[in-house]
């Protein structure tokens, strides 16, 4: 198999006093989704936001196609290729789609933003992703949760992204928003993109996942492809064994 | 169902461009949301209003039309700044302050210390627009709101403008500008009346009133376009285009929208802020030179309460509060409806004080306003 354009080899990061990775381990390869799964606190968004830039590693190494890299800001990871959509951060409402696709890009034509530029390849781009915009103009707070994050997602393909890290891009959508998310997350997936899916909810992992690497406490507690692993042993793994299985008991198996 | 209210992925779902679940939006109501709407709604109402109450006062008639433009373009000057920094999601309250504090600068350094004007100028401007930095600077490294920073500011500022000519000239208001002025470059920026070959021809045809007795018998009354019309026009005008055509003005926006979300794609928000700070300080220092080479003094209390003035043209304008909408024009139409209503009372006969009332109802209607126009873009309920 191909070697991963990211590979993260026994991160910790410290803050202060408090441990918040102690040696995790992580790669994504082009064209999976490698699902990354934990409960609350677990550390996935520290772990992430090492990734995209946001934080240094206390100790250990990012290797970037190879390359050992050093992040000093999100806009270097991101000018690496390493894209990421923040949840409830992806965009702001107020301001036109357009507005936000380019944001921090704008194509310029002499002083001014090419707007004519701007709009045409927003809408194309967004039709691609299976959204028909009614107007560039539209401001993005009349988008529907799953097509925020869907123009985020466009955004970041469009931008030349290598590795697209979603953080819980499923966590606040409806059900059929969700479906449409997971759609558009395999699409990307097939045009050779690496995809870093972070989620707690286990039917949602399994239904685009490629490999599912369990984060517990600050640690990976393994990864396994696809096939090798059942939703209940993902969901035991996420939840520390023991107690969940107890209460799912009582529960009658409805968690 | 686990629709939390967003009504669902609908355009996603059918993916047409005829989409049963988006309601048709008429032209209508594309106007509604633009946030000039108030201003022009508001600048159309008191038109109509002191055109009925005091249409034969003079109030129209060349004199009186160049009386409230001078007065509006005061507040336009003042308003620009205000509202690119609100869209940037900042307050700025030492804006009074600063023109106070600028005018004194200007004659501190021009009159009391003999430098000549524009030397004395440039240092002003350079004075202002770092405490504006300085502003910004403590706003972002600290993340206080600006509204308290810019507080301490307001009385750091006026503190300074009373204590310096006091102690060192034992007075608090400084004359002598228009001589220390004279043949000044500089100076005539801020204090010439351009196009007077225009009065003179339209008090020819009898359209302009021209002074019957004294030295100036003959002249026309108006002796030309005043340099703070001309400023007012070229900061509004500036202001638009920055803000809706530019990059920059895309991430004024941003940043007033949502920092964070704004930093994470790579907008450099803490310098976006500073530079706004910056232009806020730029326009009332604008403000304070017009208004010094004007009078030909400058006092230490000028410019008391003119940062809430021009928030709430800036408000009238359509601007949020809460940031990242806005529009320099509307801001402008704000600063209208300010000089039309001020002067129109007084063509009126109306006592003078009922401005203040006006202002209050005014603000309110237009922060009610926007937030309902708020709501319609956000699709929030």
């Amino acid at each position: 198999m191909a070697d991963p354009i990211v590979h993260m080899e026994n991160i910790t990061k410290h803050f202060g006093p408090v441990i918040a990775l102690n040696g995790v381990s992580f790669d994504v390869k082009a064209g999976e989704c490698h699902c990354l799964l934990g409960d609350n606190g677990a550390g996935k968004s520290t772990f992430i936001k090492t990734m995209s830039g946001v934080h240094k590693p206390t100790s250990g190494e990012i290797m970037f196609e190879g390359q050992k890299m050093n992040f000093a800001s999100p806009r270097d990871a991101m000018e690496a290729g390493i894209a990421t959509v923040y949840q409830d951060l992806a965009m702001i409402p107020l301001m036109s789609v357009t507005r936000n696709f380019w944001m921090g890009r704008e194509p310029k034509k002499g002083f001014f933003i090419d707007f004519d530029k701007a709009n045409s390849t927003t809408m194309s781009e967004m039709k691609k992703m299976g959204i028909n915009l009614r107007s560039p103009d539209q401001a993005v707070g009349t988008l529907s949760g799953g097509e925020r994050q869907t123009v985020a997602i466009a955004r970041a393909v469009y931008f030349g992204a290598k590795v697209l890290i979603l953080d819980e891009p499923t966590s606040a959508l409806g059900v059929r928003q969700t479906s449409n998310v997971l759609a558009t997350v395999d699409r990307v997936r097939k045009s050779g993109i690496g995809v870093v899916f972070i989620t707690h909810n286990v039917r949602h992992a399994m239904a685009v996942g490629d490999r599912f690497t369990v984060l517990n406490r600050g640690k990976t507690l393994g990864t396994a492809a696809r096939g090798e692993i059942t939703p209940e042993e993902l969901q035991d793994l996420m939840a520390g064994g023991q107690e969940m299985a107890q209460l799912e008991g009582s529960l009658g198996g409805t968690v | 169902m686990s629709d939390n209210g967003n009504g669902d992925g609908g355009a996603l779902a059918a993916g047409g461009p005829d989409d049963e679940r988006i309601k048709k939006t008429g032209g209508l109501r594309q106007w509604l949301i633009r946030p000039e709407l108030g201003g022009i709604v508001g600048v159309i109402a008191v038109f109509v209003f002191f055109g009925v109450l005091a249409g034969d006062s003079g109030m129209f008639n060349a004199q009186g039309i160049m009386n409230w433009s001078q007065i509006s373009a005061q507040f336009m000057i003042i308003a620009v700044g205000a509202c690119m920094l609100m869209v940037a999601g900042e307050f700025d309250l030492s804006v009074g302050s600063m023109i106070g504090f600028a005018g004194i600068s200007i004659a501190m350094f021009g009159v009391v210390w003999g430098l000549p004007m524009w030397v004395a100028i440039l240092i002003t401007f350079a004075i202002c627009m770092g405490v504006g930095a300085i502003n910004g600077v403590i706003v972002v490294r600290t993340g206080l709101p600006s509204f308290i920073v810019t507080l301490a500011f307001l009385f750091i500022l006026r503190g300074f403008t009373i204590f310096i000519p006091q102690t060192v000239e034992n007075r608090t208001i400084i004359g002598g500008i228009e001589e220390a002025a004279e043949g000044d470059w500089l100076a005539a920026v801020f204090n010439t009346d351009l196009a007077g070959w225009l009065f003179v021809w339209l008090a020819d045809i009898g359209v302009v009133d021209t002074f019957s007795r004294g030295t100036r018998a003959g002249e026309p009354v108006i002796s030309g376009i005043p340099m703070l019309i001309v400023w007012a026009f070229v900061l509004v005008i500036i202001g638009h285009v920055v803000l809706t055509r530019t990059r920059f003005g895309n991430w004024i926006f941003a940043v007033g929208g949502d920092a964070q979300a704004a930093r994470y794609v790579g907008v450099p928000v803490d310098r976006v802020k500073i530079i706004m700070f910056m232009t806020t300080a730029f326009c009332a220092t604008v403000f304070a030179c017009v208004q010094v080479f004007e009078f030909g003094s400058a006092a230490a209390d000028r410019g008391i309460l003119k940062e809430f003035e021009a928030i709430i043209a800036v408000v009238i304008g359509g601007a949020l509060l809460t940031g990242g909408y806005g529009s320099v024009v509307g801001a402008a139409l704000g600063a209208l409806i300010f000089g039309v209503v001020q002067q129109g009372l007084f063509f009126a006969d109306v006592e003078s004080s009922l401005f203040r009332v006006f202002l209050g109802v005014i603000l309110l209607f237009a922060v009610i306003l926007n937030t309902y126009i708020r709501r319609i873009i956000t699709g929030e309920r």
